[in-house]
């Protein structure tokens, strides 16, 4: 049963930032993602939508190799970051190098117990910049980018988990903007937060995409419709469809699509 | 048991109630018979040995004569062999954990590794001396001193510190590992930055265990040969003239204050049953001591930590 | 540092080769330090595995001296142990005697106590009361081996003597009794999380049948966690059959072969520490004689842990 209909290459967004080409990807012998060719266009907001366990969080955590740090998972295929054309999946590259271009944001809140400060200033860290105006600078500039500078700027030195949900979440992108990636990933990123915490973010990520390509997962339809400017549909590892989200979301192609938005399953 | 005892039902249950509370009873019994000893061990200890702790005992050395015999070369050698079994031991249990659990791929090696540590530590603590007297004192030609003694409880305490250690780093979440690492860090930068830190207390709860039981342990370090009469100190590691520090106390002979209570123990004679008792209560209250902090920082630690 | 990552970031945008040789270098560099820090801790590692090569080594090295001098069949058959005397038996039957009997009298009080007080703690008291009890067991097991043997020389024994006048000073039963209470807390550890490992809803069926604590207690947990419980006391006897202070101290250092408690007598760990505490030249067979002594209590200890571990690990796999 081929469910893949991916679009011509006349209908792909333009220019992209990276496109992913026969992506597949297998856990031990379980195979998670079949020959997945999807873009992703620069700067833009790509969503990923589909059921629990369709593959949209595995196909997302192999934007920054993160499969890597666990055994036995193996990758198939190809995800091109432009303007380079480099296949990031390739053996020879390194995966830290993939992280310094490629950002990610966790479902869960993940601020390091230590201060809001040192949360953002870690990455440049890890990138050997230690001057102290050079941090400063680029800490308040990724603050102020999540739209949280306001809210902790008078202590910085705080602990970052003396911040509410909402903050700790806005906390991590910023720690994640604060070294310039160029593509940002972000996997359910509000689904553990309350409805105004929400509304926050969608809204900062609404203004951010005029800086960084986004690529995000979520299981709320609705919120890949208010934020999203391309959709992916994916079900049991594989692309259904794939569009424009506002044609995706009022005349889908597939039946399937068509189901699922309308909640006939989930 | 009949299902028409409707006449008479409460026999049976009176009955089964009696057996409870006597099994309560018999439970803490046995609870008591635990603790009591140890209250009874230190107040025997007490009762023989508090009037025999005065500073002259603290800084004399042994002597034939009990009332003039002291502890002296015990507490410095026991102390001078720490700090060799820590500088050794430590880092070793700590960076083998640290491969254990963030490095090891599911392989032979790291299986067989783990089960060696498995078996060490069940490893009666005489056999670590029989490994030291031939490995450390014969093969190496190291002789029989401090230097020695502290590797060989370094060994004994290797897997304690593992298993302490990778307890503590287990513990912390895999989601913080994640987000170090996606934001490009390396494995050792994750490690180093995070991971050490973050379990430092566990760490420190188990570094604090595993010291507290070397100081008590005999066995291994009379078979390497401790003395237990004993006329003299190792050479101080500070010294007066350049270069100011000297290792000469790594190569000198030794006694320690486990070793030093088993030769008064082992003397015939009330005298010298006062001083083995009066070096029990400074072992015991050491000990204790240790452990105690142990369990309150682990009590600390698990009040904190909100993962 | 700072600026060049700017650089490098700009140039693989627009493809300087220069700036990308640099980014390479720097990999290098990068990888050759995580390769070295991961080499040095694997080392760190194999310190384990090189300790138990070694001790085996160790062991069986001095012992082959050992039996090129007394033959297997005298070690395993003789019923005198005298290898520092003119005329030197080496018959390993009185040590293992001796061994045998005192961690027999330590786990014949060490498993009653300690399953009891393990089921109290597991089924029946309060959390107030394991809060205070875990850690009150946890200093008993602390205090030193050597400060045990005392309390069994200078207390237990006299007080057994008021019992039975006859008692020699030294005995048997007094350490043994002492190394039971000394291996209790571990025994108890062990067990309650056997216990605590059989799921609740086991327990639940029982109560809903209308059984007391005490019941369910006896005739659910336990039966389930009886593996579990079972791999508590292999471990005990593994660490009573170690022991070596205590009946150093108080049991006696003459070897002797008697089932007898009431009786003195020198168990493997005791004769070794008699012997080092001694002079002993290097090669003689008196010194090989502990190699062979500590070799037959390594055989020992070693496969009751492999033994006690198997089951825990078969326990644990069904629960």
């Amino acid at each position: 049963m081929n469910l893949v209909d991916s679009p011509q290459p006349q209908d792909w967004p333009k220019p992209l930032k990276a496109e992913t080409r026969a992506l597949s990807f297998s856990y031990g012998t379980r195979l998670a993602l079949k020959n997945l060719s999807i873009p992703i266009a620069e700067y833009q907001i790509t969503s990923l939508i589909g059921p629990s366990g369709c593959g949209k969080s595995t196909f997302l955590r192999c934007f920054n190799r993160m499969h890597d740090l666990y055994s036995g998972n193996r990758y198939e295929g190809e995800i091109l970051l432009y303007p380079d054309h480099r296949n990031i999946l390739a053996r020879e590259v390194d995966p830290i190098e993939v992280r310094m271009r490629v950002g990610m944001v966790f479902q869960k809140p993940n601020p390091f117990p230590k201060s809001i400060y040192e949360n953002v200033a870690y990455g440049l860290k890890v990138r050997g910049t230690t001057e102290r105006e050079m941090l400063d600078e680029k800490v308040e500039q990724a603050l102020r980018s999540a739209a949280l500078w306001e809210e902790v700027k008078d202590r910085l030195l705080a602990r970052a988990t003396s911040l509410s949900g909402g903050q700790q979440q806005r906390l991590c992108i910023a720690r994640a903007l604060a070294t310039d990636p160029e593509l940002l990933l972000l996997d359910e990123p509000t689904s553990a937060l309350d409805p105004m915490a929400t509304a926050s973010i969608e809204e900062l990520l609404l203004d951010l995409k005029r800086r960084v390509t986004i690529l995000i997962v979520t299981h709320n339809m609705q919120q890949a419709a208010r934020v999203s400017d391309w959709t992916a549909f994916m079900y049991l590892g594989e692309l259904v469809e794939f569009g424009l989200t506002k044609q995706l979301f009022t005349t889908p192609v597939k039946k399937q699509t068509e189901d699922y938005i309308t909640g006939r399953f989930g | 048991m009949s299902a028409q005892s409707s006449s008479h039902p409460h026999p049976t249950i009176a009955r089964r109630k009696i057996a409870e509370a006597l099994f309560k009873v018999l439970g803490l019994c046995s609870l008591a018979i635990g603790v009591g000893t140890l209250v009874l061990l230190f107040g025997a200890l007490v009762f023989q040995g508090i009037t025999r702790i005065d500073w002259q005992f603290l800084m004399s050395f042994p002597s034939r004569h009990a009332a003039q015999a002291g502890i002296l070369p015990a507490w410095v050698g026991s102390t001078l062999i720490m700090l060799v079994t820590a500088v050794v031991g430590v880092p070793l249990g700590v960076a083998a954990s640290i491969y254990l659990e963030e490095y090891a791929r599911r392989t032979w090696m790291t299986e067989l590794i783990e089960v060696t540590v498995t078996n060490l530590a069940g490893v009666p603590s005489i056999i670590y001396g029989l490994l030291a007297l031939g490995l450390f004192v014969y093969i190496l030609g190291l002789g029989e001193n401090i230097l020695v003694a502290g590797l060989t409880l370094a060994l004994l305490i290797l897997p304690v510190v593992i298993v302490t250690t990778r307890e503590a780093i287990r513990a912390i979440p895999v989601e913080i590992r994640e987000a170090a690492y996606a934001l490009g860090a390396t494995k050792w930068q994750t490690v180093a930055h995070h991971v050490l830190p973050y379990s430092s207390a566990g760490i420190l709860t188990g570094i604090i265990l595993a010291l507290s039981r070397a100081i008590g342990e005999t066995a291994p370090i009379v078979t390497i040969g401790a003395l237990t009469f004993i006329a003299f100190l190792p050479p101080a590691p500070i010294t007066t003239h350049p270069p100011y520090v000297s290792f000469d106390w790594l190569l000198s002979p030794f006694t320690v204050m486990p070793i030093q209570m088993f030769g008064w123990v082992s003397r015939p004679g009330e005298d010298f049953a006062g001083n083995a008792a009066a070096a029990g209560v400074l072992l015991v209250v050491m000990t204790l001591t240790m452990n105690g902090a142990a369990i309150y920082l682990r009590y600390r630690m698990r009040k904190q930590v909100t993962w | 540092m700072s600026k060049s990552i700017v650089v490098m970031q700009e140039a693989i945008r627009i493809k300087k080769p220069d700036a990308i040789a640099e980014a390479a270098t720097r990999r290098r560099t990068r990888q050759r330090r995580e390769g070295a820090i991961e080499g040095g801790l694997f080392l760190a590692a194999l310190t384990s595995v090189a300790a138990t090569v070694t001790i085996i080594a160790v062991l069986l090295s001095e012992s082959i001296g050992f039996f090129r001098t007394v033959p297997l069949k005298d070690f395993f058959t003789d019923t005198l142990w005298t290898p520092l005397f003119a005329n030197p038996h080496y018959g390993i039957l009185p040590l293992l005697a001796g061994t045998l009997v005192t961690s027999g009298v330590g786990l014949l009080v060490a498993i009653p106590l300690g399953t009891v007080a393990a089921i109290y703690l597991s089924e029946f008291s309060s959390s107030r009361v394991r809060e205070v009890m875990k850690p009150t067991l946890e200093l008993l097991g602390a205090v030193p081996t050597v400060v045990y043997g005392y309390f069994a020389l200078i207390v237990v024994t006299p007080a057994l003597q008021h019992l039975w006048p006859d008692l020699p000073g030294f005995n048997m039963l007094g350490p043994g009794i002492v190394i039971g209470i000394m291996i209790m807390p571990f025994v108890i550890s062990l067990s309650e999380d056997a216990m605590r490992a059989v799921p609740m809803v086991l327990r639940e069926g029982s109560y809903a049948m209308g059984a007391t604590r005490l019941q369910t207690a006896w005739r659910v947990v336990v039966p389930a966690a009886t593996s579990g419980l079972v791999a508590a006391y292999v471990l005990g006897i593994s660490r009573a059959v170690g022991e070596t202070m205590v009946v150093a101290i108080a049991a006696g250092q003459n070897p002797n072969l008697t089932w007898n408690p009431l009786e003195p007598a020198a168990t493997i760990t005791a004769y070794i520490v008699q012997v080092a505490l001694g002079d002993l030249p290097h090669g003689s067979i008196g010194y090989q004689s502990i190699f062979a002594a500590g070799l037959v209590l390594a055989v020992m200890t070693f496969a009751f842990n492999i033994l006690g571990h198997m089951m825990r690990k078969r326990f644990r796999e069904v629960y």
